[in-house]
């Protein structure tokens, strides 16, 4: 398998949840459409330190940082949505325009 | 064709099929269930690109705990039932635009990589994976390794503060 068959399957799975972060009103779905974003970006690491021009453990490395930061960012992110909940009682996205309650 | 390329398109398939899953339900709880499909899938991909440790950490962190926190907070918070009627944002033109966007964007970075090719084998990554990987965290990547402990310990904090009732309302309930 080449490198650019993973690439264009990371890229069809980052316009996927490109796509959802856009249009989805639901607050968690956002949330889940950009992990599935990060997810993407993860398989380009471990593809290039697979496939690319210096083959080695440090793409895997660097992926781990990824998933790391991605379940930090989903515990703050939904602890602010509980939060917004609370104080609004919905978790629509387009709702949340103001920065006062 | 052989096993592997056989075992990557059904992974590829399994993948995208779980994403355009996620995108056509409207129960959100179904929606997180076709992510899980995802990311399973991903992870074997991992397997395939000789990254076992990193499947090994996918199917813990996303499959596990990520999904579960995501249905936690969906089970915390109230859902409309008006929810089927209108699942996205805006109307058909913010759709269509977004849509077309999101092509165009991937039409444009696919140009750049359809001929992506460094001549790199896949043979040098082979065996003993979470070794290497421990070895290089905790030789090279020493000072990044403790960065990320400190940032889970914010996040932490940070979502005990943010989560947690304040005095005013509490009070006001």
């Amino acid at each position: 398998m080449t490198l650019s068959a993973y690439l264009a399957l990371a890229l069809i799975l980052f316009c996927i949840g490109l796509y959802g972060a856009l249009t989805k009103r639901n607050t968690v779905i956002v949330l889940i459409c950009i992990e599935l974003m990060l997810n993407a970006a993860n398989i380009n690491f471990v593809a290039f330190a697979k496939y690319g021009a210096h083959p080695s453990v440090h793409g895997h490395v660097f992926a781990l940082f990824a998933i790391a930061v991605a379940a930090a960012e989903a515990a703050v992110g939904l602890a602010a949505l509980i939060a917004f909940y609370r104080s609004r009682k919905t978790v629509q996205v387009d709702e949340a325009n103001s920065l006062k309650h | 064709m052989s096993g592997t390329d056989i075992a990557f398109f059904l992974l590829a398939l399994a993948a995208i099929a779980g994403g355009v899953t996620m995108l056509q339900l409207t129960n959100v709880v179904h929606m997180v269930i076709a992510l899980v499909m995802t990311f399973v899938g991903i992870a074997g991909l991992y397997v395939l690109l000789s990254a076992e440790f990193v499947a090994v950490v996918q199917v813990l962190i996303y499959s596990g705990a990520i999904t579960i926190i995501m249905l936690f907070a969906i089970m915390l918070t109230r859902h409309h039932t008006d929810e089927r009627e209108r699942p996205t944002t805006g109307g058909v033109w913010h759709k269509a635009v977004a849509a077309l966007s999101v092509i165009a964007f991937g039409l444009a970075v696919y140009f750049g990589i359809r001929q992506l090719d460094f001549g790199a084998d896949g043979s040098a990554l082979s065996g003993d994976n979470a070794k290497a990987i421990g070895k290089s965290l905790y030789s090279y990547y020493t000072i990044p390794f403790e960065i990320v402990s400190v940032i889970l310990l914010v996040a932490l904090i940070g979502a005990i503060v943010l989560a947690k009732k304040d005095g005013k309302g509490a009070e006001d309930e």
